[in-house]
């Protein structure tokens, strides 16, 4: 089932939760939304779901205009953040549920029901435990439970809230790897909300970055993290320094300082520059061009160093990784300068 | 033995208390106090009550239940309940619903409105509906000449006795419905379940142990209810007499065996009703452990 997203905006008490929002999801793509929280990204979720109404445009499921279709009929599967299982029924009962609830000319008969679940059950791992309750549970079998139950009503997508936002490290990693199998397996169009960023950028086909109720870049993994078109991105996802610098003739300017980076063919005037501690080079001898200051602080991060230096006369601080053999000399002096870099313009331009 | 000493009677030997726990004096006063408080207002009244309605004996007792006035009081009790407390079971699950589930404008005033009978004096309510069907107002003449009496007959004082109870269900199932949110209903909908669906295969299961509690509690005050119910009545013996009604004009007219007979019957409604309540409550934190 495809998606389109059309022109839709949302108010609450005319404070606007989701700007002017387009976006198109094709059928069978797992879409990550992905933002802090206030983003909009729960919103946009639930405006696709129908659990809310949007103030403005259309949510198009195919060719069919659904805004104005209730949850009920819009035939999708929902995962709640904190699954909101029933509490007083069975496993049994809470994925039969879906089926149980419809009329009785489309409702299938109890034993096709019960085959059903237990088929479910396979398939979310947990077959056998059809007779507990969800307060028997662990928050990754709930987890489960809650998706199959969505998947019960053969969906026509699947809407994640924050699937393992309640879960700790290690089951989410598990349960991630587990979520990209079932998609593949059921091949559903599924959307999935996340504040994290690794997940996001590892579980999903594509990725849409959200801010402030904006869409701030829809793309690829490889597309957020190589080419962010914003600087909310670029600092959002993984690491990164910022740096106010001065483009004249020709030259990236820290003060009276040459940066030694090509900015041939960029206009004249302040910019910011961003680039990720890992994507410098570290210079030996000081050519007078780089960025170079003393090592003000330093961590050390799984197989490299972080080194925080103070660069120029107002001592920014910028971070950036060296391998963790890296001799710091007498002076305490590092100098480097960046290989992958962007600038933004303050006026939202950017290049490199 | 070692194994004899509880870890408390060890930290005692080392000198160590444990800081919120009062003394041994403290609490034989404190548990004192509030036993021989209960004693005198509570224990020993009811066990007055019973023994004076025996004074004559049981057959006695028995007989001025079966006397036909005493009847028509119990059936007029029954009545009134059945009525009010099923009414208030819908409003209050209703309010409930409303106030903890959707926001809306006017909703502090709405709570403060449904306390307002536990902060009125029920005969200011009973007096309120006097005022409103009497001879003097508009309504009670209207009514009047469509032949529908108010005043004096039993929707007077089922109107007083929804009054004075309505507060019971609603204010059980706020905070408990507040507490559940709205997550359950959501995936309900989600799932394709219509309104009425959600509310019997969802809403309702989750509240019923909460639900019943306060049932209780409001049926236990419906047939007690004396204040409204005594402004509102008139008083007709055999015809507009609740039971609490009864009992007082039984006592004015020096028929001490019969007003208690009639005031034990009250007092082990009371009595079952506590029971029952214990046993809800047993039920009630059984099934929210876990949640």
């Amino acid at each position: 089932m495809e998606l389109r997203i059309d022109k839709v905006r949302k108010e609450f008490d005319r404070f606007p939760a989701l700007h002017e929002t387009s976006l198109d999801i094709r059928s069978g793509e797992l879409i990550a939304l992905l933002g802090p929280s206030g983003s909009g990204k729960t919103t946009l979720l639930r405006l696709i779901a129908g659990l809310e109404q949007p103030t403005d445009g259309a949510i198009f499921f195919g060719d069919e205009d659904a805004s104005h279709r209730s949850v009920q009929d819009r035939n999708v599967g929902f995962v709640f953040q904190h699954y909101a299982l029933f509490r007083h029924m069975t496993v049994l009962d809470n994925i039969a549920f879906g089926l149980n609830v419809r009329p009785a000319a489309i409702r299938p008969p109890k034993r096709e029901i019960e085959r059903r679940v237990l088929e479910l059950l396979d398939l979310v791992q947990l077959p056998g435990l059809e007779k507990r309750y969800p307060n028997q549970l662990s928050g990754g079998q709930r987890q489960r439970v809650a998706l199959a139950r969505a998947l019960a009503i053969e969906p026509r997508v699947l809407l994640l809230d924050e699937p393992f936002g309640a879960l700790d490290a290690q089951v989410r990693k598990g349960l991630r790897k587990w979520l990209r199998e079932i998609h593949d397996q059921t091949g559903h169009t599924t959307v999935f909300v996340t504040h994290d960023q690794e997940e996001a950028l590892e579980l999903a086909d594509r990725v849409v970055v959200m801010s402030q109720g904006r869409i701030e870049q829809v793309g690829t993994a490889d597309d957020i993290y190589d080419r962010p078109t914003s600087p909310f991105v670029f600092s959002f996802i993984g690491e990164s320094n910022a740096l106010p610098i001065r483009i004249e003739t020709g030259q990236a300017w820290l003060a009276d300082r040459p940066l030694g980076i090509d900015v041939s063919g960029e206009a004249d005037g302040p910019a910011t520059l961003y680039f990720r501690p890992q994507d410098i080079e570290i210079l030996t001898d000081p050519p007078g061009g780089g960025l170079a200051g003393p090592v003000a602080a330093q961590r050390r991060v799984a197989g490299t160093r972080h080194l925080e230096l103070e660069i120029g006369g107002d001592r920014t601080r910028v971070e950036i990784e060296v391998p963790a053999d890296y001799p710091i000399g007498e002076t305490g002096r590092v100098a480097f300068k960046p290989k992958r870099w962007r600038l933004y313009r303050n006026d939202g331009a950017s290049g490199n | 033995m070692a194994t004899d000493i509880t870890p408390a009677a060890a930290d005692r030997r080392r000198g160590w208390s444990d800081p919120v726990a009062e003394r041994p004096i403290a609490r034989a006063i404190l548990i004192g106090i509030a036993l021989s408080f209960l004693a005198l207002v509570l224990v020993i009244p009811l066990v007055a009550v019973f023994t004076e309605a025996l004074r004559n004996g049981l057959g006695a007792a028995l007989a001025a239940l079966r006397e036909p006035d005493a009847l028509a009081a119990i059936k007029l009790t029954l009545l009134v309940a059945a009525i009010a407390v099923p009414l208030n079971l819908v409003f209050g699950v209703a309010a409930a619903w409303a106030i903890a589930k959707f926001e809306f404008k006017g909703k502090a005033f709405l709570i403060t409105l449904i306390d307002l009978p536990f902060s009125v004096s029920p005969v200011i309510a009973g007096l309120i509906y006097i005022l409103l069907f009497g001879a003097g107002s508009v309504l009670g003449p209207y009514l009047q000449s469509y032949g529908v009496q108010i005043l004096f007959a039993v929707p007077g004082i089922v109107l007083a006795t929804i009054f004075v109870t309505f507060p019971f269900v609603a204010r059980e199932l706020i905070p408990l419905m507040q507490d559940q949110g709205t997550g359950e209903e959501e995936a309900a909908i989600s799932l394709g379940a219509n309104g009425w669906q959600t509310f019997w295969r969802v809403t309702l299961p989750n509240i019923k142990w909460g639900l019943l509690y306060g049932v209780l509690l409001c049926n236990a005050r419906a047939m007690g209810e004396f204040g409204a119910v005594s402004v509102i009545s008139g008083r007709l013996r055999g015809q507009t007499n609740t039971m609490p009604l009864h009992v007082e004009i039984l006592y004015n007219e020096y028929n001490f065996s019969a007003a208690f007979a009639v005031a034990s019957l009250l007092a082990l409604l009371a009595l079952v009703t506590l029971v029952l309540k214990a046993l809800l409550e047993l039920r009630y934190s059984r099934d929210s452990v876990g949640h």
